[in-house]
């Protein structure tokens, strides 16, 4: 009958927080949670104090002063007489537009160079990498550069498509390729164009109900349905057959040439399309090996089951490779996605007005707001960044292993 | 510790920009050269001859500074800014003082904390084009597309005269004046526009430059003049003073070659007497010796020669004087007087 003892009362002194193992790295963090609070004080308060030496304070007023200056691609109507704040609102939308379209692009790209380097066809192979190679290890600021430069230095200048010039027009003198952008058709949307578009616009989540139907078929009885056929069918029919119903309320403005310029038609700059299309090709290197490894990261096996079950090569690519792969290749396309929009503050060495032009460019440059306007463009390159990441976070779960 | 010891260090450099602001010329003469913010590149006004070393009329004044303050006109360091960049790294203090063909507005004298210290050029904004466009006035632009340089006033005045003749054109914004001119000339735009002098000294590098004209119309004052960072009198007077004792020595005819024989004794000038440092004692008041000025014509010349010698009538830029006489000849020049 032993009886119970308290263990011995531990006292507690200072110096276990630097000899005590159970204490030493708590001490550790707390002192440099401590160090590295008082460094951004220090940086905050440096800031401000050289501000205020300088005579100047931390104020946004100035985006609702006149902002003076003119734009030339305008998603939203712009004049000179607006204010800062629309200007960096044109400019957002502009940086958004070269990015999702640049997203969308490279991602086609890249999804094509990535496969086709796996290809048992030797030139087409080599040829790929050759590609990835030279778009990976160059820096992007000189492909948006090279293509600018092949854009205004190689294509003829509008004056050149006057009558006795030595450019025409293409595609049955509907669309002019200038060094001042391409000229294309633009639609003039007349009465019952809402409807052909309503139409368009359904019968595209149709396409998606036939195929999540024809999947579901598929997985549950084995039953293979010509989806390619009806898609197709479906994107275009029903639309013509609204087009010509409501007596064809989408007709097409041509580009025209009228004093200086293209008139009418709707002019794609060159500043936008060097910027796309590098941007585009650059990150569709990367893509392209993302594709690629994610690829190889599928066991052999896989591929060698399905063949002796009897299923076709494609059929295994789009059914077993595909789908497993994809859980490898989404991490790190975000990023790439993310690169992309980040990258495309380098318009500006084109001339083309992002929100890097107009309100980290011009509206600082003419207020001598520089620490506000680049506060302001940091957390929009943020708040994209972060949604783009969301999104695509989304996404990747939906297609990562499930566990049943 | 090495923490710490940074934290520190941080501190001091922190104290240091602070102290540092307000005793440009004490800089100055500790680094023993002048920072001097200038074009990246504009014939005649700020640009590398072929030896490397930076010739042109806003270059001439900064190494007037730098004869007057350090006595050695080459002991300067030129830095190539943007039209970007410019008073951004004047504020921070990367360079002691801007003359790059800058415009004096209101808003940049006082909202963006700069001091302009006088006008070197009387300039103003003009357009030109190819002669086969068969244009002879602004107002027929309509519709044109115009090269532009981003951040500066001559982008605001377009926007302005554009509007007010309720013409539509089209801006192509360039980064730069050599960017501007390889669109120009590449016709990815009809028409450039920026100060009439800055079209004079890029048509003047043109391989055929008597294909291009610069159309009548002057659509804004651009007074240009060299800018301090605010809050600096004693380095912004030196500044003022200099640009002025160039002015005054074209109105009282020393020239650089005549100068030193002026300064030996007292003549019957009292201007000029006052100006050369041997009467009165103007050097001490503005924190230099008395052959401040001296030193600064010895080495650029006046005013007028400095005018002729890069961008006068005989030079490829070939520039009339207009405004930038004397005002005794109908010009703008007026220097205050020394006294």
């Amino acid at each position: 009958m032993a009886e119970a003892t308290d263990p011995p009362r531990e006292t507690f002194r200072l110096s276990q927080l630097l000899y005590d193992a159970r204490y030493r790295s708590m001490t550790i963090q707390v002192v440099a949670a401590i160090l590295i609070m008082l460094l951004l004080v220090e940086l905050v308060d440096n800031t401000v104090t050289n501000l205020a030496a300088l005579g100047k304070d931390i104020r946004f007023g100035f985006l609702w002063s006149t902002a003076g200056y003119d734009i030339n691609q305008q998603l939203i109507p712009f004049s000179s007489q607006d204010t800062h704040a629309r200007a960096a609102l044109v400019g957002i939308l502009n940086t958004l537009v070269v990015a999702v379209l640049g997203c969308i692009l490279a991602t086609v790209i890249g999804v094509l160079a990535g496969v086709l380097r796996l290809s048992k066809n030797w030139l087409i192979a080599k040829i790929m990498t050759f590609y990835v190679e030279a778009m990976r290890n160059t820096p992007l600021l000189i492909w948006i550069l090279i293509v600018f430069a092949v854009m205004t230095e190689a294509t003829p200048q509008p004056r050149e498509f006057r009558e006795g010039g030595s450019a025409s027009m293409i595609l049955w003198d509907s669309v002019a390729i200038s060094n001042r952008g391409v000229y294309i058709p633009r639609p003039i949307w007349a009465e019952g164009s809402g409807f052909v578009v309503a139409v368009f616009i359904l019968s595209i989540i149709g396409i998606f109900v036939v195929r999540h139907i024809a999947r579901k078929r598929q997985q549950d009885t084995g039953q293979i349905l010509p989806v390619f056929r009806i898609s197709l069918a479906l994107f275009f029919l029903p639309t013509l057959l609204a087009y010509f119903l409501m007596g064809r309320p989408v007709t097409l403005e041509m580009p025209e040439l009228g004093g200086f310029n293209f008139t009418g038609g709707l002019q794609i700059r060159n500043s936008f399309i060097a910027l796309w299309l590098a941007l585009s090709l650059y990150t569709s290197a990367f893509i392209a090996e993302i594709v690629r490894s994610g690829i190889l990261a599928i066991s052999k096996g896989q591929t060698e089951a399905a063949f002796a079950l009897g299923i076709q090569p494609n059929r295994t690519m789009q059914l077993i490779i595909l789908p497993q792969a994809l859980r490898v290749i989404i991490p790190p396309l975000i990023s790439q996605y993310l690169n992309l929009t980040k990258n495309s503050s380098l318009a500006i060495a084109v001339g083309y007005m992002d929100v890097r032009s107009t309100l980290g460019g011009i509206t600082i440059n003419q207020t001598g707001r520089e620490l506000e306007g680049m506060l302001l463009l940091g957390i929009f390159y943020l708040i994209t960044s972060l949604i783009i990441s969301a999104a695509m976070n989304f996404y990747n779960s939906s297609v990562k292993l499930k566990e049943r | 510790m090495n923490k710490k010891v940074f934290l520190g260090a941080l501190t001091i450099a922190g104290l240091a920009a602070g102290a540092s602001a307000a005793a440009t010329i004490d800089d100055v003469k500790a680094r023993g050269s002048l920072k001097c913010g200038s074009n990246e590149g504009l014939a005649g006004f700020a640009a590398p001859d072929a030896n490397g070393v930076w010739q042109g009329f806003d270059v001439s004044l900064c190494r007037a500074i730098a004869a007057a303050v350090l006595g050695d006109a080459q002991a300067v360091e030129f830095v190539p800014l943007t039209s970007q960049t410019r008073f951004t790294a004047l504020a921070a203090g990367e360079v002691d003082v801007l003359v790059r063909n800058s415009t004096w507005t209101f808003s940049r004298d006082t909202d963006l904390k700069l001091d302009f210290k006088g006008v070197n050029y009387y300039d103003g904004q003009g357009f030109m084009v190819r002669n086969d466009l068969g244009v002879s006035s602004a107002k027929e632009l309509d519709g044109a597309t115009v090269c532009i340089q981003t951040g500066t006033t001559t982008e605001l005045n377009l926007a302005d005269f554009f509007r007010v003749n309720n013409i539509s054109y089209e801006p192509v914004p360039v980064a730069t004046n050599a960017e501007g001119q390889q669109q120009y000339l590449a016709g990815a735009c009809d028409v450039y526009t920026t100060d009439i002098s800055g079209l004079a000294a890029t048509r003047a590098t043109f391989e055929n430059a008597g294909e291009h004209i610069i159309l009548p119309e002057v659509v804004s004052k651009e007074p240009l003049g060299p800018a301090v960072r605010h809050g600096d009198s004693e380095w912004g007077d030196i500044v003022g003073w200099t640009l002025n004792a160039l002015i005054a020595a074209e109105e009282y005819g020393v020239t650089s070659a005549n100068v030193m024989e002026l300064a030996a004794g007292p003549t019957d000038n009292p201007e000029i007497n006052r100006l050369l440092g041997t009467e009165g004692e103007l050097g001490a008041m503005i924190g230099l010796d008395k052959d401040w000025a001296v030193r600064a014509i010895a080495a650029v010349g006046n005013y007028g020669e400095v005018f002729e010698r890069n961008i006068g009538e005989a030079t490829p830029i070939g520039l009339a004087r207009g405004l930038n006489a004397q005002w005794t000849e109908g010009g703008l020049l007026y220097a205050p007087p020394f006294r």
